[in-house]
């Protein structure tokens, strides 16, 4: 038998059949739903007459919506509401698990499927979502679909899909202190570029990578889509099967046994062969601010923003202007000179525990700078922030001057009140720094946590690793 | 879903990479839970000099001169003309929806982020991967003339020009052949119904767990 990459393996588990064009049906083990890309399937459902096949696979939680103040009074946004409620009546109607608002459990749906154990490894999952990439940390194959293909699940368990090519990314040796998977994951970004994995499955392999608790792998897979990528990978060792053993929804006695037996084949053959190859030299990860309006425009805090006049390709040079025209910034501007507005910690990218918990080492014994008009922390769901408030984060963080949020979405996308303004400037943990996408006219730029929080004391952009951190 | 005929189109581009579809519509237009209606919010941050609301009348908005779809004749242009990366970002099929609902029936790029274009096969738009060799050269012919139209024949997978220059595009048989003949792709695979519940069987057998 040819040698296998992860992703040819756990493919094999799942295709159903393929036909002679090449067109394959996979299996769909994890369907998670949330309210904004599901309403459409489920009206799609009931208008063909058709039922759900396996309701066991889904689990459903509201996150985009949600408020993350005032919760007593629920969504005031009738729109909002309505689209929160359709999905609970979606749910209640087909018996299906859902996280209610106001249940502990509930949070970014990213965040509590693999909080629950309900992402394991070897499993196919999917969500109405681009960052459904976020569980390709378990070794399980995690991809974003559209509401034609929630419906597609919903109706048959399975999706028509191609397969997609291989890619491998090699992490060589191990980060200096204070870099974080963010900052691996940015420089990624910028090496391979937003469309550098189009096409591709990307396994992240390297001590680098193996290095990073299952936290940190979520923050590298979860952007794996801003890179282009269909999924992102890494295979399942120690630490995955640790992280898992106990969770709500993850195999117990006899079944927990069988289930490791098989997870612990989920690698790369040694011999597999990859379509593209990219090597990282791990020592040489500074850590990462975005200047511009894709995730690909990135500089480590030691560097200057990029003038478009030394870029070549006029395409690219355009795209730069345009890029520094929409942030306000100047070209050559030194990175620790871009001073901030407000302050976002949170998203699927980094409201796991582990975040928070590097935000308030920096932040500890230590006040939000005058000059910042916001700064909030938003916990990943109801557990993370439970967790949070046992340990103490959230006193460390208001009293600094944060504000301490409800679990959801929040300002990575700004579907609630949350929100920049016009030219609003925002240091932000989240994702994607598109235009307009944490509000019309705001400007973000994407880091860590640490270095989010460090930014916020001193209203400007700081190389974190020159901070007493209180940890 | 309508079957995708051979047409001739006016066509609008919008020349800058990375497209992204937080830009082609924004978050807050997502909150509708219909399919419908987004046709008047596609590219509303470039198009409306005033911000929007969903369910709010547009009416009202100052429209924003300079952007193409708010120009005679791209107004009402049906094939769309983009740069690398097109649709990047969110898996929000609502990008799909508006372009459509606009009058879009072809977007045409060198690069499309992945799940866009799948998307886009559910819905009957057509996207359509040229070198970046041609893109370019479609930039500049458009450049040169105002109502500047191309024939898209989907059955023999020709772009092709006023002066009759071709383009050929690849596209996969089985997407071609579900635009083409309308199919709903569920449908499609409810026939294989028996096959899908013979896989869970012997899958469910040996991962007892799942």
């Amino acid at each position: 038998m040819t040698a296998q990459t992860l992703y040819d393996k756990i493919w094999a588990m799942h295709e159903v059949r393929r036909d002679d064009d090449g067109t394959r049906l996979l299996y769909i083990d994890r369907h998670l739903v949330h309210e904004v890309t599901s309403p459409q399937a489920f009206e799609g459902l009931k208008i063909a007459n058709r039922q759900i096949w396996r309701k066991k696979s889904i689990l459903a939680v509201p996150d985009h919506n949600v408020p993350t103040i005032g919760l007593e009074k629920g969504i005031t946004d009738p729109v909002s509401r309505l689209q929160v409620e359709t999905l609970n009546q979606n749910c209640d109607e087909h018996q299906l698990v859902e996280f209610k608002m106001g249940d502990i459990r509930q949070g970014i749906v990213h965040i509590i499927g693999p909080e629950q154990g309900a992402t394991l490894p070897g499993m196919t999952v999917v969500c109405g979502d681009s960052h459904t990439t976020t569980h390709g940390a378990f070794a399980a194959l995690a991809f974003g679909i559209g509401t034609s293909e929630v419906e597609h699940v919903l109706a048959t368990q399975c999706l028509i899909l191609n397969k997609s090519k291989n890619m491998r990314v090699t992490v060589d040796g191990a980060v200096a202190e204070g870099i974080t998977a963010k900052d691996i994951v940015l420089r990624i970004i910028g090496e391979i570029g937003t469309a550098g994995g189009t096409g591709h499955t990307i396994e992240f392999v390297g001590e680098a990578i193996s290095n990073l608790s299952m936290e940190g792998r979520m923050t590298l897979c979860n952007m794996t889509i801003e890179a282009g990528a269909r999924a992102g990978l890494v295979d399942c060792d120690q630490t995955t099967i640790d992280y898992l053993k106990g969770r709500p929804f993850a195999p117990t006695g006899e079944n927990w046994d069988k289930a490791v037996a098989y997870w612990q084949t989920l690698h790369s053959d040694a011999d597999a062969i990859f379509d593209r190859e990219v090597h990282i030299d791990a020592a040489s990860i500074e850590p990462q601010v975005t200047w511009g309006t894709s995730p690909e425009m990135v500089i480590s805090i030691n560097e200057n923003v990029p003038d478009p006049a030394s870029e070549t390709d006029r395409i690219k040079s355009g795209g730069m202007q345009n890029a520094l025209d929409y942030m306000g910034l100047a070209a050559n501007t030194p990175c620790k000179e871009v001073f901030l507005d407000k302050i976002f910690i949170g998203s699927c990218t980094n409201s796991r525990i582990e975040d928070l918990r590097a935000a308030a080492a920096v932040v500890k014994g230590r006040k939000v700078a005058d000059t910042i008009k916001l700064a909030m922390v938003v916990p990943g769901s109801g557990l993370v922030k439970q967790q949070a408030e046992t340990e103490g984060l959230d006193s460390i963080f208001i009293e600094a001057g944060f504000e301490w949020r409800e679990p959801g979405c929040s300002m990575c996308l700004a579907m609630n009140d949350d929100r920049l303004e016009p030219g609003e400037r925002c240091a932000s943990t989240s994702n994607r720094n598109f235009e307009g996408r944490q509000g019309k006219g705001g400007r973000s730029h994407l880091v860590s946590p640490a270095m989010a929080a460090a930014a916020a004391i001193y209203g400007h952009f700081v190389d974190v690793r020159l901070l007493d951190r209180n940890n | 879903m309508e079957k995708f005929k051979k047409f001739s189109g006016i066509v609008a581009a919008i020349d800058r990479p990375n497209v992204d579809t937080d830009a082609i519509i924004p978050k807050q237009y997502l909150k509708s839970i219909k399919r419908t209606g987004f046709g008047v919010n596609l590219f509303d941050d470039w198009r409306y000099l005033d911000p929007g609301a969903p369910g709010e009348s547009n009416a009202e908005r100052r429209i924003n001169p300079d952007f193409v779809l708010n120009k005679t004749p791209y107004d009402h242009a049906q094939i769309l003309l983009g740069r690398e990366n097109f649709a990047c970002g969110s898996s929000r099929e609502h990008a799909v929806w508006a372009l459509m609902e606009f009058g879009f029936k072809v977007v045409i790029a060198p690069s499309f982020a992945d799940i866009f274009y799948n998307n886009s096969f559910k819905n009957g738009l057509l996207p359509i991967v040229l070198s970046p060799t041609l893109v370019d050269q479609l930039f500049a012919e458009l450049e040169q003339q105002q109502d500047y139209r191309l024939d898209v024949d989907l059955e023999n997978q020709l772009v092709t020009n006023a002066v009759g220059f071709e383009m050929p595009f690849e596209i996969e048989d089985f997407r071609k052949y579900c635009l083409l003949n309308g199919f709903d792709d569920i449908e499609l695979t409810m026939q294989h119904a028996d096959h899908i519940k013979a896989f869970e069987a012997q899958y469910y057998k040996k991962f007892p767990w799942l």
